[in-house]
């Protein structure tokens, strides 16, 4: 099974040259902006173009960002799993994380307490409280 | 300054305002030509994210199944290649033009299918027990179905991207949140399997396993196990599939042998299984109803019905109810407590559906993984 057929991640030409588009224009802006502002000539214009320039700038920013790869979440999550042992004779209870070969009914050791087999009586994930 | 932005778009006589006016012309023409394209680049965009993600969800249960084999079947060589092949395994069902007997033909390609899936994991893995080796083959068989998610959704976003069709990419689009979910059931399974642990789907088998233990069991059919049990008076032929490996048997097979054995001279059969939930219904609900509660492909179901209808003989059916990713996970708690409710269930069904001398079959059905007997 190879993975040479998975679809690459690269951003489009066109997607670019968009925000290449944007850039240039936001910065025109910016520079009409101040030079207005600077020459204290057409207020209400400089102010118009001010605000254009940095909505263009924030819309580049954000375009940006979604170029970039996103980290991928953790695959599957491990739920805890639990094994409970029981003495049939005394009704001694061990509870212990989930171990390979554990099977409900297996019996396994002794008894700490009258040396009774144990037997595994109960296996399950306890599910978080998001899953409820 | 807001006066003035509202000036240009309202439209002022300066240049500022023709220029956004015209600029907002143009994305409204562009939209009417190009919106469903951006659409279909969106939409795109979103089934990559979910196709990368699903990729390395199958890289990681293909991963863990290698290393499972490894670990457990000590095989001589790298097991990779071979376990690749598994996983591109397929099985053809039989032709359905005409039906009649379909359902023999579909059990034998089943059967040739488990014969050689089990012949591949020994091949694979043969320093595995009977118990491992069945657990290994569900490990692959998880594999084999996140490997074959993947490669669904990838051919509809490669259509989609060829054809540049909305509408071949809508469809795989809309289902995307219900195929992942999935995916990630199969990665829970696919743990669950490589370390043995009791799933979900295993609610009826341990209801069984709890009324059959103290008594002596024989196999009856192919990986299916019954012990005769007393129960409040009436004689109840309790079976499962044979544990603790990954095994879910051939339930249909146990209990039309019972039948057969006992001359149609059975009372009640109640059926215990995993059911599906639908949102909003809490895990480990149990219910109860009339039917062969059994699940799978349908020819334990067919053998089942066939074998009671000749005789009459009522069934009853107990759910546990759960969702996929439950069904295929560890047992979740909800599950587990739930089996002390059935069989007061089931007790109580006995005292009201028979009498005392009567013969019964109680069939608890779902893979055994992790459950002995």
């Amino acid at each position: 099974m190879t993975t040479k057929d998975e679809p690459a991640r690269r951003v489009s030409s066109f997607y670019l040259a968009i925000i290449l588009v944007i850039f240039i224009l936001s910065l025109s802006a910016l520079y009409i902006a101040f030079e207005n502002i600077i020459n204290q000539s057409d207020p209400g214009s400089s102010y118009s173009f001010l605000a254009v320039g940095f909505f263009g700038l924030a819309l580049l920013g954000y375009m940006l960002l979604q170029t970039r790869p996103k980290p991928m979440r953790a695959i599957v999550e491990t739920p805890r799993v639990i094994t409970t042992l029981e003495c049939p004779k005394c009704d001694f209870k061990n509870i212990r994380d989930f171990q390979r070969g554990d099977y409900i009914f297996k019996e396994t050791g002794p008894c700490q307490k009258c040396d009774e087999t144990m037997k595994i009586t109960a296996i399950y994930r306890e599910a978080k409280k998001k899953e409820q | 300054m807001i006066t003035e932005v509202a000036g240009l778009l309202t439209g002022g006589g300066d240049i500022v305002s023709v220029i956004i006016q015209f600029a907002i012309s143009a994305i409204f023409v562009l939209f009417l030509f190009y919106g469903q394209r951006f659409q279909t680049r969106i939409m795109l965009r979103e089934v990559e994210s979910h196709l990368r993600r699903l990729n390395l969800i199958r890289d990681d249960g293909r991963k863990m199944a290698i290393e499972t084999i490894k670990e457990i079947g000590k095989p001589k060589g790298n097991p990779a290649e071979r376990v690749d092949q598994f996983l591109e395994y397929i099985a053809i069902t039989p032709q359905s033009m005409d039906p009649s007997g379909i359902v023999w033909k579909l059990e034998h390609v089943l059967d040739v299918r488990d014969v050689r899936f089990k012949d591949e994991v020994k091949l694979m893995a043969p320093e595995a027990d009977e118990t491992q080796l069945n657990n290994l083959e569900n490990t692959l068989e998880a594999a084999m179905a996140l490997n074959m998610i993947y490669k669904v959704i990838r051919h509809f976003y490669l259509l989609g991207k060829k054809t540049n069709s909305l509408y071949v990419i809508m469809q795989i689009q809309m289902v995307l949140p219900i195929i992942m979910k999935q995916a990630e059931a199969y990665a829970h399974a696919l743990r669950a399997f490589a370390s043995g642990q009791p799933i979900g789907d295993g609610a009826g088998a341990l209801v069984a396993a709890k009324l059959m233990q103290g008594y002596e069991t024989k196999e009856i059919a192919k990986d299916v196990v019954a012990a005769t049990v007393p129960i409040d008076g009436r004689t109840a032929y309790v079976l499962k599939a044979k544990g603790p490996g990954g095994n879910v048997g051939k339930p249909g097979d146990g209990i039309r042998k019972i039948i057969e054995e006992k001359k149609g001279n059975i009372s009640t059969i109640i059926m215990i299984d995993a059911a599906l939930k639908l949102e909003g219904e809490a895990p480990g609900e149990v219910a109860e109803g009339v039917g062969a509660a059994i699940g799978g492909p349908g020819v334990e179901q067919f053998k089942i019905e066939d074998a009671i209808v000749k005789h009459k003989i009522p069934v009853n059916a107990i759910i546990v109810k759960e969702d996929l990713g439950d069904a295929v996970s560890p047992m979740r708690k909800e599950v587990f407590d739930a089996v002390d409710p059935v069989i007061k269930r089931i007790k109580r069904l006995l005292l009201e559906r028979t009498k005392k001398g009567d013969n019964v079959i109680i069939a608890g059905i779902g893979n055994t993984i992790g459950i002995g007997q």
